[in-house]
């Protein structure tokens, strides 16, 4: 039941009519010249850190490549830049822009996973709960109740915590980001569900869902094929302002000490790493990384915040 | 009001209820205390005697009667790390990281109502659009960011302010407080405006959103027909009701803050709660996480709960509801 139920999702939220439907929408919309710029900037960050194999200057993972007698370098404008290392290098002899272009997309990975599976657990659970109603629902939004009482960042915390406390593996490098994705997707489903739940309620009373149900359809085809469709654009929006605020967790636990370890470093962890050398002035370090992920962030925010207004009938009334 | 009163007390039993639960089951089944503590080369004997003083050697629904029998008088057990009692460390760390959130949250309220409203008035001046501009990029600057950034600027290049503690300190009792003495002023004003702007773009950002949609209203509209001055419908009728989900969020927001001042306190070395609950993470401290996580839950729903009483008490349509 699950399984046909998962891909029926699948299906009915992808539905090409819907998503081409949006993209005219969104195309009529015209977003103003900020949102289009942080289109851009997002666009071109998100190719670079996907193909940083390709386009990095070295690899930042491998030991062997660099060379102690580069640590510390300024970066190239600054006195004592070297031609090699446009953004310096580390205590390590690590050149910077390689090591910020494959921290950001570790970051975007794990950000954008536990975007994914808040919203695959978010949506079926909001569903779910808005169509079956009674003790479903009840159970399902007060265990939500109870998780959204806490910040997100201390039950990830708590989560990344725990997981290296009860299995020793999850602090492999290799398992650690699923234990980084799980301790944010616990906390944003919750989201997902309160939005997706009060539409399903609205989409239930509806005539053609009564039809359906008259007609015997299944209740899961029901919510997943013909429900889901109607109410996935919030699940949009949501997932773009998620995503800025999943990539702020990951940094933070990262920096933290809780996150990606040195040898496989997200943007987070390469700022830790640089904060330890911020009093000895050695600024570089720490703020390239710290930069990045500000604008990454930035760039996610301006097109989630318009896309919030884009969405929000209220508002557009008003414009 | 009294009926709200109840079922916000039974709902905040059932949450510190769900809390206590998660903090025994972390206390008692998450790694092995007795392997954390003991010496590598301890003795079966040794282990099982230590065992034995930890008391797990005993059936688990009496480890989770006397946990809560201990919590409820304030035992919170002994910190594997140092062998000090939990509620000790907590008590010494608390008005460390209550002063900051303290000060926090006032700088964040007196910067984000006046930005907010003036947002809100003038929608389309030049200044609006900055404040706005600069509330974005606020809001995607993670904590430790701002604090990486203050620190280098005002303590590593400027040599202004100091970058890590709490100053010299005065006990009033059992409270240690960095208000009466200099530098424990001037060590505060760093972590306090880290911790607090992220803090203000939010309330700015909700006051603008609250006050636009209020301005809008049909009361408002009437009260400028009646031709009552702009100064005081913006002040006396839009901003008071503008105020309300302000008091629900601010009120909300300090048990974030608590949650926050983690990477704040991390950031600047400062002795509070957070920097000694991320310690006891990577030391795998079971018993001090355990506590932080009871403590700052009950915290948590104590707010809740005070918010929502507030909340009637503001709102005479909550009132009469409940009536």
């Amino acid at each position: 039941m699950a399984m046909p139920g998962l891909v029926t999702a699948v299906i009915g939220a992808l539905r090409i009519k819907r998503v081409l439907g949006w993209v005219i929408t969104l195309r009529r919309a015209s977003p103003p010249l900020p949102v289009l710029l942080a289109g851009m900037v997002a666009g071109t960050l998100l190719l670079l850190a996907l193909f940083a194999p390709q386009v990095a200057p070295s690899n930042p993972l491998d030991l062997a490549s660099f060379n102690l007698a580069d640590s510390e370098i300024p970066p190239l404008w600054a006195e004592g830049g070297d031609r090699r290392f446009l953004l310096g290098t580390d205590n390590q002899g690590r050149d910077m822009l390689s090591a910020i272009l494959y921290g950001a997309r570790v970051s975007i990975l794990i950000g954008g996973g536990s975007v994914l599976v808040a919203a695959l657990i978010g949506v079926s659970l909001g569903l779910v709960a808005g169509y079956l109603g009674g003790r479903t629902d009840a159970v399902i939004m007060r265990i939500g109740d109870v998780i959204l009482s806490f910040p997100t960042i201390l039950l990830a915390l708590l989560v990344a915590g725990l997981a290296r406390a009860v299995f020793p593996e999850a602090g492999n490098p290799r398992n650690v980001p699923f234990v980084l994705i799980s301790a944010i997707a616990i906390h944003d489903w919750v989201q997902y569900a309160r939005t997706v739940r009060a539409a399903t309620m609205v989409e239930r009373a509806r005539d053609y869902i009564k039809a359906a149900r008259v007609i015997g359809l299944p209740s899961t085809r029901i919510m997943f094929r013909h429900i889901l469709p109607n109410v996935m654009s919030p699940v949009l929006v949501i997932a773009t302002i998620n995503l800025a605020g999943a990539v702020l967790t990951e940094a933070t636990l990262s920096f933290l000490g809780v996150g990606m370890p040195p040898t496989y470093p997200s943007l987070g962890t390469l700022i830790r790493i640089g904060n330890e050398f911020v009093f000895s002035g050695i600024w570089w370090i720490a703020l390239f990384p710290a930069l990045t992920l500000v604008i990454l962030v930035l760039a996610v925010n301006v097109i989630g915040d318009w896309l919030r207004d884009r969405f929000n009938p209220k508002l557009r009334q008003r414009a | 009001m009294i009926r709200i009163i109840l079922s916000r007390l039974a709902q905040m039993l059932m949450v510190m209820a769900a809390v206590t639960a998660v903090a025994f089951v972390i206390f008692r089944y998450v790694g092995d205390p007795v392997l954390i503590m003991a010496r590598e080369d301890a003795t079966p004997a040794e282990k099982a005697a230590l065992r034995q003083q930890l008391g797990l050697d005993q059936p688990v629904v009496v480890q989770f009667g006397k946990f809560v029998a201990r919590v409820a008088t304030g035992d919170l057990g002994n910190s594997f790390r140092n062998q000090r009692p939990v509620a000790g460390l907590i008590a010494e760390r608390l008005p460390a990281t209550l002063e900051l959130v303290l000060v926090a949250t006032l700088l964040a309220l007196l910067l984000g109502i006046p930005l907010g409203v003036y947002c809100a008035l003038k929608p389309e001046g030049w200044l609006t659009r900055l404040i706005q501009t600069v509330s974005l990029v606020g809001i995607s600057t993670p904590t430790f960011v701002t604090g990486i950034v203050l620190i280098l600027v005002f303590s590593v290049w400027l040599k202004w302010l100091p970058s890590f503690g709490r100053g010299d300190v005065v006990r009033l009792g059992w409270w240690s407080t960095g208000f009466l003495t200099s530098s424990g002023l001037r060590s505060l004003v760093l972590p306090s405006v880290t911790l607090a702007l992220f803090q203000v773009t939010l309330i700015m950002r909700l006051v603008r959103a609250e006050m636009i949609d209020v301005l809008s209203s049909d009361y408002i509209r009437y009260a400028r027909a009646r031709g009552l001055p702009a100064s005081y419908i913006h002040r006396k009728l839009a901003l008071r009701n503008a105020l309300m989900p302000v008091i629900t969020v601010t009120g909300l927001q300090i048990g974030a803050l608590i949650a926050f001042a983690i990477v704040t306190e991390t950031v600047f070395q400062w002795p509070g709660m957070g920097l000694l609950f991320i310690q006891a993470v990577s030391f795998v401290d079971l018993p001090v996480m355990a506590a932080y996580l009871l403590f700052v839950g009950f915290i948590f729903v104590s707010i809740n709960m005070a918010v929502d009483v507030i909340y009637a008490l503001v709102d005479p349509r909550l009132r009469t509801r409940a009536a």
